[in-house]
């Protein structure tokens, strides 16, 4: 890994941190008046996972979508206007937080159902199959993903016709408040289920950014050489409540220790330590990586909150298309230029 | 214009749309298998290869969600439901993504699906291969539908579905496949939305819808021989419904009968009794009427299913008693068929 790649895993890992920081702090004003699902604690696998696709890789989320948007270099500015309901939100006011969209940077869309997205992702991919394109498209879910009828459909199809999909798993232990053992049987791993569809999965240290990275390097590697897809399942922990700004350790579903246990294996602080003990950066940059971050973030939540509302008439409008949308490859190499 | 089934008909138009445009794909349980989904696919592989012409999984959801990817990306997914039932599996991705995806991004980007499903009644089918859902689509915007009645129409309504930029429900009645009619060559289109003007008349308006079309037109045959002048209004798309074609027949008339194949509640025969209430009432010289299938599911058993379907004898039945008129010889002149339970001496089963 290179000092530059090092730095920008850190960077963008500290971005997404304190973008949602900044939510989270700001929440209680009522002024993002939507659900928001929050990624702290999970910043590795979207940053790793990000730095390692190309531009034009295609990717798509679910409800917890902000890292992923955000890794995969979606725009600040248009994300947090989202959030605020605002015109000049990446979704015209139309979205939320769950529904993120920047089709500039590849990133394809977001959506609130649980597994909605997955069979999307492999449509996605049988397109970049069907036009010979050396694209890949990524599906990022979580753990309760693998439970829904509708993944085991996709994965199968995905296997079958060896489309170009990596599958990104966060694994981050609960669905809602509800614990993976009382989803799934214990002791059976994710990974090895899933490679029981008929496609390699392995798991990783989804704390460990460089882990995440090079897995996933990997993995495109195998896929672009037309191996087909491929699974990383990466464990990892979400640190607030499932829904909202605040931590939820009081409240009875799981532990105080628990957590205290999974803020120890910090992603952030982890490997700003082991750069900083190598040379590769010091508490210097970091300081001025983190006011770049601060003056970034400033001035979009500033954009986001000056921004002006939709007019009620928007309600009504983009029911239908009234022509085909440019296609997705132009829409991409627009954002390249 | 060819002479050809409904069935041929929609061959044809997938036929026209493949060669014209490279990325329409079309795909679903059987494409492929010889009897190619009752005609309408025959031949489709052979001429445009295993890549654009599949047989699929039985996931009829994650194929749904595949086909909006698909579209997303570029391509124009033609996906086959043998039964409108087995989409029941798939109404996550066609409610919650194909459907809202242009919506919910601001109009970025729409989904031009076209998923085919067929519905019916007859033969046995019973409660879970013959349901006429079409008002749950119709109820979903973002979504059209359509419900073609001749071949013609099946043709021009499949283009112009396949070329739309948006998710396309395309309603296909299993009792339609082997109906004969004029079709015009090459890429003729039906606009969606816009209904058609079966039979002129002065005297009543029936709306009908897919193959209720056909028992309306017997109807209005033999009413014809009674004096009663029937305008009959194939409805060709329930989402969005022509109100314009509707209201202007219902202004001439000033009698409204609805034929539904779906159940009464929540139907669209339903919508369209209210709307003519709330809005041309000054027209009406009668309360509005409609016929559908009763709030049950369908039953199986030949014995259990006589009577039960809306035939030509109903509708006559229906139009004379809002004209005020005797039933006279309703009953001998349109008998129900027997056997009742098979669209004519063509279809032999097994489904």
């Amino acid at each position: 890994m290179t000092p530059e790649l090092a730095r920008q895993l850190l960077f963008q890992m500290r971005r997404i941190r304190a973008v949602e920081e900044g939510i989270a702090g700001r929440y209680a004003a009522g002024t993002m008046r939507c659900p928001v699902h929050l990624s702290i604690g999970q910043e590795a696998v979207a940053a790793g996972v990000g730095l390692a696709l190309r531009r034009d890789d295609l990717a798509v989320s679910g409800h917890r979508a902000h890292a992923h948007y955000l890794g995969k270099g979606g725009d600040l500015q248009a994300m947090l206007a989202e959030i605020y309901g605002k015109l000049t939100g990446c979704s015209y006011g139309k979205g939320g937080s769950m529904h993120l969209i920047d089709e500039s940077a590849g990133f394809m869309g977001s959506t609130a159902i649980v597994a909605g997205t997955v069979p999307v992702g492999v449509g996605l991919a049988y397109g970049m199959k069907f036009k010979r394109s050396s694209q890949v498209s990524c599906v990022f879910h979580g753990d309760a993903v693998v439970e829904a009828g509708v993944f085991f459909e996709s994965v199968s199809f995905a296997a079958l016709k060896k489309l170009p999909v990596l599958f990104v798993c966060e694994n981050n232990l609960y669905s809602v408040y509800s614990p993976l053992h009382v989803r799934q049987p214990q002791g059976r791993s994710i990974a090895r289920m899933v490679e029981g569809l008929g496609l390699p999965a392995v798991c990783g240290d989804g704390n460990d950014v460089t882990e995440v990275y090079e897995m996933t390097q990997a993995a495109l590697a195998a896929i672009r050489a037309g191996g087909g897809p491929r699974f990383l399942e990466f464990s990892t922990y979400r640190w607030r409540e499932h829904c909202g700004p605040a931590y939820d350790n009081d409240i009875g579903y799981r532990t105080e220790a628990e957590f205290i246990e999974w803020k120890a294996k910090e992603p952030i602080a982890r490997f700003e330590a082991s750069l900083r003990d190598s040379g590769v950066i010091s508490a210097t940059e970091v300081e001025r990586m983190d006011a770049e971050i601060e003056r970034e973030i400033n001035a979009a939540f500033t954009f986001a909150e000056r921004s002006p509302f939709p007019e009620p008439a928007h309600a009504f409008t983009d029911v239908y298309a009234e022509s085909a949308a440019p296609s997705v490859m132009s829409a991409c190499l627009e954002g390249q230029s | 214009m060819t002479v050809m089934t409904f069935a041929e008909a929609i061959n044809q138009a997938l036929t026209v749309a493949m060669t014209q445009d490279t990325n329409v794909v079309c795909y679903g349980l059987g494409v492929d298998d010889p009897k190619g989904v009752f005609g309408t696919t025959l031949g489709l592989q052979k001429q445009f290869g295993p890549e654009r012409v599949f047989d699929m999984p039985t996931a009829e959801n994650a194929m749904t969600g595949i086909g909006i990817g698909a579209a997303l990306y570029g391509l124009r997914p033609v996906m086959t439901h043998q039964r409108l039932d087995f989409a029941l599996l798939s109404m996550d991705q066609l409610v919650n993504n194909a459907a809202k995806w242009h919506y919910m991004f601001g109009g970025q980007r729409s989904v031009p699906i076209t998923i085919r499903m067929i519905l019916g009644r007859g033969w046995g089918q019973g409660p879970t291969h013959s349901q006429n859902l079409q008002a749950w689509f119709a109820h979903i915007p973002g979504l059209k539908v359509v419900t073609p009645s001749t071949p013609e129409d099946a043709k021009g309504l499949l283009l112009a579905s396949i070329f739309d930029p948006n998710p396309v429900v395309f309603l296909e009645h299993r009792w339609l496949h082997n109906a004969v009619g004029e079709v015009p060559e090459g890429d003729v289109r039906v606009p969606i939305g816009r209904a058609r003007v079966a039979r002129a008349g002065k005297d009543i308006t029936i709306v009908a819808m897919s193959y209720l079309t056909i028992e309306a037109l017997h109807a209005a045959k033999y009413l014809e021989s009674h004096g009663i002048d029937c305008e009959v209004v194939d409805l060709r798309s329930v989402n969005p419904i022509d109100w314009s074609t509707v209201f202007t027949s219902v202004e001439k008339t000033g009698k409204l009968l609805v034929l539904d194949p779906g159940s009464a509640t929540g139907s669209v025969a339903g919508e369209i009794v209210a709307r003519i209430a709330m809005e041309r009432m000054t027209f009406l010289s009668c309360a509005p009427a409609r016929l559908t299938m009763p709030d049950v599911p369908e039953p199986t058993s030949f014995g259990a299913t006589k009577g039960f379907y809306i035939r030509a004898g109903n509708v006559a039945s229906k139009a004379l008693e809002m004209l005020g008129r005797e039933p006279g010889d309703v009953s001998s002149q349109l008998p129900e068929p027997a056997p009742h339970d098979v669209p004519g001496d063509w279809f032999k089963g097994p489904f």
